[in-house]
This record gives C-alpha cells, structure tokens and sequence, in this order.
C-alpha cells in the first residue's frame, strides 16, 4: 500500500479547455491541448477535462455499439497503458496511470446500459441518487412489489424461470425506450424509464439468485446490452 | 569543446536502464526465473538442468540456504526450515491461526498485524523469508545470463488483495529487485500459451498451485488480453492436498501408536511424507509409506479412490468457483471455447477430470503446469522493456470498501472492474471544530467489516476546524496497473491537501522496511543511490532527447550563438551523464532548464500565434472525429 498526499489530483485537469494550447512538460514546447502526445518530443501529455464519449471517440448518444467501444477502448489503451510506458520516467508513468485510468472508466460507464442511461442523466444535469429514494411513480412502485410478491410466493424451478424470462424480455423493450427518449431529447421521459430499468434488474438479480437455489439454470442468453 | 554528435535514439543509454529484465513465478511450493528474448521464453535452469527451485528456505547458524539443499534439511533438522511461506504474505496472526491444518510455523504470539515466524533463533517476516528466494532466482539468472540482473516482472494469484501484493513488491525490494510489473498468474499462463493469436474467443484458466487457486475468464482478440471476470481462494490448493492426507496418517499413527499430540516437527514430516503419496498416486493406483518421529514407526497405505475421496470437498469448491466466476463474467459455461491447466496440483487426475466435465471440453495442458507462468512472466518483462503490441488488461479481484456506521462496509470499488481505476468519495466532519479524520478501507464481498480483510486505517489530519459538516474532505482511492492501493485526500473548500498516515493492517511500516533493508544488506546505502542515480539518468537522458527533439522542429528560432550555448549545455548534461554523480548529472539538468528557458518561451510564442491564427492544417482535421458532436456515426 502507498500514501501518495500530493498524487496528481483529478481536479488538475480543470481548465485545459480542448482548443487551447498548451506546454509540454517534458520539452516545454507547445502542444494542442486535445493532443494525447507531444509532436516533437512524443511525451505523453497530462489528461484534459472531457466526458467519456468525448475520450473513446464516440458519439454522445445511448445507443452505443459495443463492438466500437471495445475497439476504441483496445485503441486507446494500446496508446495509454501503464504497460507501454514501465521503462519511461517516473513523470511519464503517472501521467500514463491517469490516462488509463480515465479510459477505464469511461469504458465501464459506457458498456453498462444502467450507468451509461444514469451518466447521460448527469450530463443533462439531472442526477438519479444511487441511494435508496423514494419512488415516487406509483405504477412502477406497484408493479415492482407485485413482481417481488410474484417471486417470494415462487415455488419451483420453473415458476422462477418464467419471472427471468419475463423481466429480460422488459429489461430489453426498457433499454430500447430509453434510447428513444434520448434521441427525442425527452430527458424526463429517459429519466424515469432509467429509474424503472434500475429496479427491473434489481429484481432480475435477485430472481437469478432465488433460481440458483434450484440448482443449474437453463442455458439462457443473458441479456446483453 | 569536443561535442559527440548522436542521432536521436543512438544516444548511449545509461547501462542500468537496458539490463535485462527476467520473469518471477514466486509460488508456494516451487519458484521459476525465465527470461526472453525475441518472444522466445526460456526457463532458466542450474547446472543440473532443474529449472525448479523449490520454495523452502533452511535457516542455519550462520548461513540460509534456498531449494533443494533446504528439501534435505527437512529431514534433519526440520525446525530450522520454512515452507509454503507464500500463504503468509500479508497475513495477521489471526489469518494464519485459520489456516487448515496443523500449522508447520512457531509464530510470534506477541507481534501485531503481519505474522512473524520463529526460527533458528530468529525473528523473521514472510517478507524476508520469500526475499530470500528471490535472492536466489535474482543469482540464477546473473550466473545464466552472465550480466546483472535488476528488474523482474513477478507473477501473484490473482486473487491476492493488497497486502498481499505489497508484501510480494517489498520482498522483491528486499532481495535488490526492482518489480516493473506484478502480473496476475492465470494472465501469464494466457500470454505463455499465446491465446489470443488463435481463434478470438472466451477462455478459461483454471491455476491450482501448492497454496493458491484462481479463475480467470479471458477475452482473446488479436494481441488483446481482456480478463473478463477473476475468483479464487488465496488459501486453497495442493499443500491442502497434503494436509488432507497427513491428517488421515496422523489419526492413523494416534490410534497405531498412542501419539496424539503433533508437533510442529511431526506436521512437516507428515506433510512431506503426504506430499510424495499424493505425486505417487498421480501415476500409480496404490502405495504404502512410514512415518518416523519420537521413536516410533508407523507405515500407512493409501489408494487413488480413498485418495479421491479425501480431496473431493476441495475439488468441489475450485468447481463451484469457476461458475461463479462465469456467471459474473454474465456468461454460461458453454460459452467458454477452451480451458487451461496451470499450476503443479492440475496433474491429480481428479481435478482434470472435473475440469473437463465443467467446461465440456478437453483442457489444454501442452506446456509444463510448472513452468507456464514464468514463461509468460518473461515474455510480460521483454514486452515492458523491449516494446509490444500485447496489450494485458486485468481486472481487481476483490472490491474496496469502506467501514461506515455499525460496522457495515461501503463499497467503493466492486470487483471484476478493469484497473488501473480511481474513485472518490466525499466525507465530512460530525463535530465542531473537528481536525483530524480516521478512515477503514477493507478489502473482500461481504456486508460487514469484520467479515472481510481490513488493508489499511487512514488518519486524515490537518482539516481546517469548522463547524460539523462543513469540511469537505475528497478522498481518492486508486488501485495501479499492479492492483495496488493508493490513496489521497484533499478539502475541497480550502483546498488544503491533507497528510495521510496510514497504519496498514497486515503490511510492514516504512520504518521496518528499511531497518530490514538494512539489516539484510550491508549495501542498503550503496542500493539506494544506484536506484536514484538510475532515476537521475532516466530524467536527463529524457531532457536530452526532448531538446534535441525540439531542436530538429524549432532550431529556426535559434541564432548561432544562441544555439551553440544551448548545445554547450547539451553536451555539459551528456558529460554528466557518463559519471557516477548523481549531484553533478542534477545539476546540469537545471542549467540545461535555464539556458533553454528562452528557447521554450519563443517556440511557445509562435505555437500559440499559430493557434490563434487557426493555420494549422493539421488541427482542421483534427477537429473532426474528436469533437463529440461532429464525430461520424
């Protein structure tokens, strides 16, 4: 375990808008701010403030192709990696540790269709705690208890089967809704369809969990996303 | 002045930095040091061609000795040696105390948080009991290689937590080596088998090794190793084999001889007598053994069937893992296209049996158990130093929480996430005036704090007294590309960035490391300044080629004498460079600074006019494909 008092904080990056040009660290020359690496010395520069979209080269969108993520993600870890740089300085290193550790966080909001649905959320400036609130959407309050109701009283494999099928079946007209109202631009339309695909995968998770007391579950596809 | 003139990239490097960088597999029962060279790994062997270096360490009055040598000890004075050292890394006595079996160790009742052995009249850390066969991996290599050898990629579970690994880093430290990557074994095994350049696809590495068990489930594409999801147990494998059989001999003995009581002695006995049975049994259907000791003999058969029968909890539990770990990869068994075998305890029959029927496919074994994860620990240090297009990207075994209210744990970081990965929490005083902070993180799945592995308590000082929940204190936890835990704080109203004392729970504090540094070195100081020497050279030969970089684009903006004065100070760090003085290499690498500073001002100057002027044909296309908006598709 390390203490590092002074590591390069996040909130550093504040201010290196993209357009700005800025100086090298290392040959002091300038360099385009949105520039990962140095043109004439090739170091690597410290990260700028962008969103996760903006850091994997995507779209800002919900609908996200996942085969593009990961060769996006491939691509800009090939280049970032703490692994490409163990023989550099010890500047070089740290600065290539943020770097990763930005893409890898973007990486993981944006292949989960929860968190990207929640950080597009954010990006709008609406933010869905992750606590346990209140719902205050009474269809849905209704509809969660009936299902769990539904679950609890489950006795038998099969019984248990039918309720995944059915909440994978939701879970997947849900994510497809809220892509819609993404595109539309209806932030309050996404954000309780977000709220909503938040409690059907709850209740996917723990019916998953109640199946596995029957022993092997059946192949099914676990939905993808 | 004389000026050597080099072409950038044939400057003379520093020696230190081009010395060969070896692969580790620091295991529980057996180690290896591999080293490669045009992406051939190659185990490194002694003169009788064993590649082997059994993992024991035998303390004499004045001398230790590593490997085989310390096997024989075994049977002559077994209180003096010491086995399976890596199921205490970074372990309290309490874990130790859990342990199956009868313990093999005297343990210093006394000691607080890292367990300590006692032994030969000394007290010792696992730290310095595994340095010790590093140490002797590290002369392996220099006899084989004929050159030093500094720098090592060393392989651990991937299931080890924090203070485990730390421990695995310190040792490393310890026997003068320098770690440049701690790499997950079953992700090593992936890269010696060259996974990815077959088929893509989803595989599974199954590592039983003498101490530890992991599951790793890998995503192949070209040059790409994406771990997936990771489970195991940091204290299941084949040494529990052995317990298992030692435990049937002893009972036996007991009832045979009347000696109930096991000493530690009897318990090595047994469990070297154990050990042979159980590679016997690999092969063969039946076998007989006696067991010495305190004046008795007792002779105890055993058959593969009563064999399997001992072990089959166990098996069960590396089985019932593996689909978990499959199911957090949300995947289903049959999505797995192959399996592979690593580790020495893959060769009991049984386990490749149930293996195979959990996957539904013949695992793949083609390379020595033994040997896969030095191979690919070696091939892991040429790609660091030499340069690769294999990217490794793993993922945290064990989610980090916090302790808050009641004793129940806050997650902060969930296991499986791909690291290196940073996340910060916000926290606040609860009483007026409040200065100082005090912070649990723990490392494991469960609810409460007391049911999982505590790493570390943070004491935040130094928070500017104001009223209760006022203070803002940001605290970033951040786990590196070795698994590692860092952590900063700063409050985020004054800004002040706060001190952070950590107490780790089971690691060893800087002062015992470098009281042992010194203790176990008479050249701890000697150590110490070639590593900053190292450290100096790094910077400067970078400061040299970054003007010289600058020089080829901008030396327009130089007149003569300008550019001979800059070249003057160049060839001055050059000069320094070539000495062993580290004060006189620093301190031209700040006349350097200064002399240049004009010349970073004007290339400034004119990047920015460039800028404002938007000439630049090259940030026009730029602009396309990064801007979020514009960004095609």
């Amino acid at each position: 375990m390390q203490t590092e008092a002074q590591s390069a904080e996040r909130g550093a990056k504040a201010g290196d808008e993209p357009g700005v040009v800025r100086a090298c660290w290392s040959c002091r020359g300038p360099v385009p701010a949105i520039e990962l690496f140095c043109k004439t010395c090739e170091a690597l520069q410290a990260p700028i403030a962008r969103d996760h979209f903006q850091r994997l080269d995507l779209k800002r969108a919900y609908d996200v192709d996942l085969e593009r993520l990961d060769h996006s993600y491939f691509r800009y870890q090939r280049l970032l990696h703490p692994d490409r740089f163990a023989t550099k300085s010890a500047k070089e290193r740290a600065i290539s540790l943020q770097h990763a550790t930005d893409v890898n966080e973007a990486y993981e909001v944006l292949r989960d269709p929860l968190r990207r649905a929640e950080y597009l959320l954010s990006l709008a400036g609406l933010v869905i705690n992750s606590g346990e609130q209140t719902i205050n959407d009474l269809e849905l309050l209704t509809d969660s208890m009936e299902r769990r109701e539904a679950l609890a009283e489950a006795n038998g494999a099969a019984k248990v089967d039918e309720i995944i099928a059915v909440a994978a079946s939701d879970i997947a007209s849900c994510r497809t809704d809220i892509a819609i109202a993404f595109a539309n631009q209806n932030i309050d339309a996404a954000a309780s369809l977000t709220t909503r695909l938040k409690y059907l995968q709850k209740l996917a998770a723990e019916a998953r969990s109640a199946r596995a007391r029957y022993g092997a579950a059946p192949l099914t596809a676990t939905p993808g996303s | 002045m004389l000026l050597d003139i080099h072409e950038p990239g044939e400057t003379p490097t520093p020696h230190e930095t081009d010395s060969t960088a070896v692969g580790i597999d620091l295991g529980t029962t057996n180690s290896l040091v591999a080293v490669s060279s045009g992406g051939k790994p190659e185990v490194l062997r002694n003169i009788h061609g064993e590649g082997l270096v059994p993992s024991i360490v035998a303390y004499d009055a004045d001398q230790v000795v590593v490997g085989y040598a310390a096997r024989k000890s075994l049977a002559d004075a077994p209180e003096l040696v010491v086995s399976s050292i890596k199921r205490l890394m970074g372990r309290g006595l309490e874990d130790v105390k859990r342990l199956a079996g009868a313990l093999p160790f005297e343990v210093d009742e006394s000691a607080e948080g890292m367990v300590r052995l006692k032994l030969a009249g000394r007290t010792l850390t696992p730290v310095e009991v595994s340095a010790e066969i590093l140490r002797t991996l590290k002369r392996r290599a220099e006899k084989s290689l004929d050159r030093e050898v500094t720098r090592a990629v060393v392989t651990v579970p991937a299931y080890f937590d924090d203070a485990a690994r730390t421990a695995t880093k310190d040792s490393a430290r310890l026997a003068g080596l320098d770690v440049l990557r701690l790499v997950n074994e079953p992700t090593a095994a992936a890269l010696a088998y060259g996974l990815d350049k077959g088929s893509e696809g989803l595989y599974a590495v199954f590592d039983l090794g003498g101490g530890t068990f992991d599951v790793s489930i890998l995503k192949m594409q070209k040059g790409v190793f994406q771990v997936l999801a990771t489970g195991g147990d940091s204290a299941l494998g084949g040494d529990d084999f052995d317990h298992a059989i030692a435990e049937r001999f002893l009972s036996e003995r007991a009832r045979d001889t009347g000696l109930d009581e096991t000493t530690p002695v009897d318990a090595k006995l047994a469990l070297e007598t154990a050990r042979s049975a159980k590679e016997h049994l690999t092969e063969n259907d039946n076998g007989s053994w006696s067991l010495g000791g305190r004046g008795t003999q007792s002779v105890h058969t055993l058959d593969t069937a009563t064999f399997d029968t001992l072990i089959t909890p166990l098996v069960d539990r590396t089985i019932e893992i593996c689909l978990s770990v499959v199911e957090d990869a949300e995947l289903n068994v049959n999505d797995i296209a192959g399996v592979v075998l690593v580790g020495g305890s893959t060769r009991v029959p049984q386990v490749r049996r149930r293996v195979a029927a959990c996957f539904g496919c013949e695992p793949l074994a083609d390379i020595d158990p033994d040997e896969v994860v030095a191979l690919g620990a070696a091939l892991q240090a040429e790609a660091l130093t030499a340069g690769s297009d294999t990217l490794l990207l793993d993922v945290t075994p064990l989610s980090l929480g916090l302790e808050t209210m009641g004793g129940v744990v806050e997650k902060v970081i969930h296991r499986n996430t791909p690291i290196p990965v940073a996340m910060a929490q916000e926290f606040t005083t609860y009483q007026d005036g409040q200065t100082a902070m005090l912070i649990h993180v723990v490392q494991g799945e469960r609810e409460m704090v007391d049911q999982n592995r505590s790493l570390a308590r943070f004491t935040l000082h130094d928070i500017p007294p104001l009223t209760a929940g006022a203070a803002r204190i940001h605290v970033n936890f951040a786990l590196d590309a070795d698994g590692i835990l860092t952590v900063s704080a700063r409050e985020q109203s004054t800004s002040i960035e706060q001190r952070v004392e950590v107490k780790p729970s089971y690691g060893l504090s800087d002062e015992d490391m470098e009281s042992m540094l010194r203790d176990s070195m008479k050249h701890a100081r000697v150590d110490m300044e070639t590593r900053m020497l190292t450290e100096s050279r790094v910077e400067a030969q970078r400061n040299v080629l970054a003007l010289r970089a600058a020089l080829d684009a901008d030396g327009d903006l130089l007149r003569a004498i300008e550019r001979r004065s800059v070249e003057n100070a160049l060839a001055g760090l050059e000069k320094a460079m070539a000495t062993p003085d580290r004060e006189l290499i620093e301190g031209w690498i700040e006349k350097l600074d200064d002399e240049t500073q004009f010349f970073a001002e004007r290339r400034m100057d004119r990047g920015i006019r460039e800028a404002l002027a938007g000439v630049s044909v090259d940030d026009l296309e730029r602009g396309v494909g990064t801007d979020a908006d514009s960004a095609a598709e």
